[in-house]
């Protein structure tokens, strides 16, 4: 057998070291795209960011992020639609994150595998696949038509709530999940009961990373548009809203309309990089801050 | 009594956990019985505006006709009642417009008060003739007839080439140009997005090393999170042009620049599930492919990427599935055109983009209305689709690991 493989050897020497060079220039090639397509991707990022930063610079200023919209938003700022994405963020975030926090608990502590999570999961599972325009005609016609909420404040916040719930209780989830058992079995152990437990050990602990998971869910809320169209958003309004069941104007709204639909779209290229570098802005900011609280705080469980 | 209280505030607390659980449930079962109760109700309806009646001689014995009958009627394709199996008798159109070829301006009165009787004596005295007005000007000694129409079906709805809901006459919903314009455009995107994304993770996870990849994942991450609506600017602003100049088109707002967009959304959501999956591929199996005398690149491809196909198919049916649901982007990029598609460098309207332009127009409860609904009843069962798919491609991939 031995002699065999060594014979083989010898008579394929040659094509062995074709092969070996064939081979290697093969993993180079592909070696060589595959990075070259990596950091295309990434180069079209940062070429989107920068190409909206950029041009979103110079219409930036104090009066633009404070002041009103003037001449049919060719001139003036944007604050009514900062103020309008903010009440909706808060709206929304109010809802689904202690509905979001307490149905992960139950998912985590309390129920056991087997048909009930499954199902509960699997429904979950769906409702983060529904497109968010679904989510836009729902919300109209339960919150808007059924309910009679009208276009306002609180339907808008109801629906984005709705579609952030899903990603709130996921990202809660995996923050129970990652508390260690010993610390539960501690707890038990001197003499708490369930809900002590969770509440004097298992929540402190998980507590950074289900923050970090409400800011990152913070940063999808306020930018997403399709559902807040015929929810809440206003093209627009000459005033601030006063209570949740009036209409708001908002950011992602704002930038749709001046950018397809405007009387002036070339005059009002300006104020839609503007709004776009906003836009974008919280969202890199929120992306940020949970970065930087996910490392912090992991740093600081560790430590102990 | 201590003891009580505690044990009842458990209770309660468990109560409520399990009520907030039940939240995301009781949403899907919401949206299912709103959407379908609204999209369903649409095949009760005759394809007529409210308020409006297609009105013929009281001596006509036609059989009550389609919507698509009577856009062929008032297209002229269908020019004599015998081809809609009543008498033979050539058609004539009325419109209300033309009511001043027919009468006086004192006969019809100042405020419209002759009109009805104008329109009765103008129906009766022709006998080939069909005509479209409101129903307001329908009284009592009318002497012509309503002509039956008969409801929207499935086969109008799912087989009609035209969509035109406001169309006048009757609405024409057909969905086949949007359900076309929405598969173009997101099998464009994923056909960009698919090999590029999967080489991106080959990369991040095989390839390139730990400090490389902890710069690119996050980052990647990123791209997700950027909302829609601003890929959408980017796209009207960067894309469309470019578009529009390269191909040399009238205009650049085109299914291609919405495959682009999409693609490039699609990327992370594929990225960061196929790299999962090739990351989960055993080292031993790694190993041993590399201490039988096969090269990275050989092992990459004999062995990761066979082993992570079920992730990697999961990955590719996901950003499908973001694709057809993404509303904003496309509705801003591919022009809206509700037309069957011929080529991707043609203005295509998506299911999404459509709900999302004319849903603001459409009354509360109307025939559009409704027909808005039924389009996102499909949407939905598309992507409970896609979930279900999802969901069995992953657990199969769990029983093949056991």
């Amino acid at each position: 057998m031995f002699q065999l493989v060594i014979n083989i050897k010898n008579i394929s020497m040659i094509d062995e070291e074709k092969l070996m060079k064939s081979k290697k220039r093969n993993q180079a090639i592909a070696f060589g795209l595959f990075g070259f397509i990596g950091y295309s991707i990434v180069a079209i990022l940062v070429a989107i960011l920068a190409f909206i930063i950029v041009k979103g610079f110079s219409a930036i200023s104090w009066d633009f992020i404070t002041q009103m919209p003037e001449e049919g938003m060719t001139k003036g700022g944007i604050y009514p639609a900062i103020i309008g994405t903010l009440y909706l963020v808060l709206g929304s975030m109010l809802f689904a994150f202690p509905i979001g926090v307490l149905a992960a608990i139950y998912m985590n502590e309390y129920v056991k595998d087997g048909f009930v999570k499954k199902f509960i999961r699997l429904m979950t599972n769906n409702l983060s696949g529904i497109p968010s325009i679904v989510f836009g005609l729902f919300g109209m016609a339960l919150f808007v038509n059924k309910l009679g909420f009208g276009d306002s404040i609180l339907a808008g916040s109801l629906t984005l709530g709705l579609l952030a719930l899903p990603v709130v209780i996921r990202n809660t989830e995996e923050a129970l999940k990652a508390v260690d058992d010993t610390f539960r079995l501690a707890s038990y152990g001197l003499g708490a009961s369930k809900i002590q437990t969770i509440k004097n050990v298992v929540l402190p602990i998980a507590f950074p990373n289900i923050i970090t998971g409400m800011i990152l869910s913070i940063g999808r809320v306020s930018g997403e548009t399709a559902p807040i169209l015929f929810t809440v958003a206003a093209y627009f309004l000459p005033k601030l809203p006063t209570s949740i069941f009036e209409q708001a104007m908002a950011l992602p709204y704002h930038l749709y309309v001046i950018s397809t639909s405007g009387t002036n779209i070339e005059e009002s290229r300006p104020i839609a990089y503007g709004t776009a570098l906003v836009l974008i802005s919280i969202v890199l900011i929120c992306n940020l801050l949970a970065n930087a609280l996910r490392k912090y705080f992991g740093n600081k469980v560790k430590m102990n | 009594m201590k003891q009580f209280f505690k044990r009842f505030t458990e209770k309660l607390t468990e109560g409520l956990l399990l009520l907030s659980s039940t939240v995301t449930s009781l949403t899907v079962v919401l949206i299912v019985f709103f959407l379908f109760k609204e999209g369903i109700s649409l095949f009760n309806e005759k394809p007529i505006e409210t308020g409006y009646a297609v009105v013929i001689n009281k001596n006509n014995n036609v059989r009550k006709i389609s919507s698509l009958e009577i856009k062929d009627i008032y297209d002229q394709k269908i020019t004599d009642w015998s081809e809609l199996g009543a008498k033979k008798d050539s058609i004539i159109l009325f419109r209300l417009e033309e009511i001043s070829n027919y009468y006086t301006d004192e006969q019809i009165g100042e405020n419209f008060e002759g009109l009805p009787n104008c329109l009765s004596r103008l129906v009766d005295s022709i006998p080939g003739v069909i005509a479209f007005f409101p129903e307001k000007y329908i009284d009592k000694n009318f002497k012509g007839k309503k002509l039956e129409l008969e409801k929207v079906s499935f086969k109008e709805f799912f087989g009609g080439e035209e969509w035109f809901p406001t169309a006048q006459p009757t609405a024409q919903l057909g969905v086949k140009p949007l359900i076309m314009g929405t598969l173009w455009v997101s099998f464009g995107a994923i056909l960009f997005a698919l090999p590029i994304g999967l080489a991106a993770s080959v990369y991040m996870s095989e390839i390139a090393g730990d400090r490389v990849r902890r710069i690119m994942k996050p980052l990647i991450e990123l791209l997700a999170g950027i909302p829609s609506v601003v890929y959408g600017f980017f796209g009207l602003v960067v894309v469309v042009p470019l578009i529009q100049k390269i191909f040399n088109l009238p205009v650049g707002e085109t299914g291609l620049a919405g495959s682009i967009i999409l693609g490039i959304m699609a990327l992370p959501t594929i990225i960061t599930i196929s790299e999962d999956a090739m990351r989960n591929t055993p080292r031993a199996m790694k190993e041993a492919s590399l201490a039988l005398g096969a090269s990275k690149w050989q092992t990459i491809y004999k062995i990761v990427i066979p082993y992570s196909i079920s992730g990697i198919s999961a990955a590719a049916i996901l950003g499908i599935g973001r694709a057809i649901g993404e509303t904003m982007a496309v509705l801003m990029v591919t022009g809206n055109a509700a037309v069957m598609p011929h080529s991707i460098l043609e203005p295509m309207r998506t299911i999404p983009a459509t709900i999302a332009a004319e849903l603001g127009e459409a009354p509360d409860g109307g025939l559009h209305y409704k027909a808005l609904f039924a389009l996102g009843c499909i949407l939905f069962i598309i992507t409970l689709v896609i979930n279900l798919s999802v969901e069995y491609v992953s657990t199969r991939n769990k029983h093949q690991k056991h």
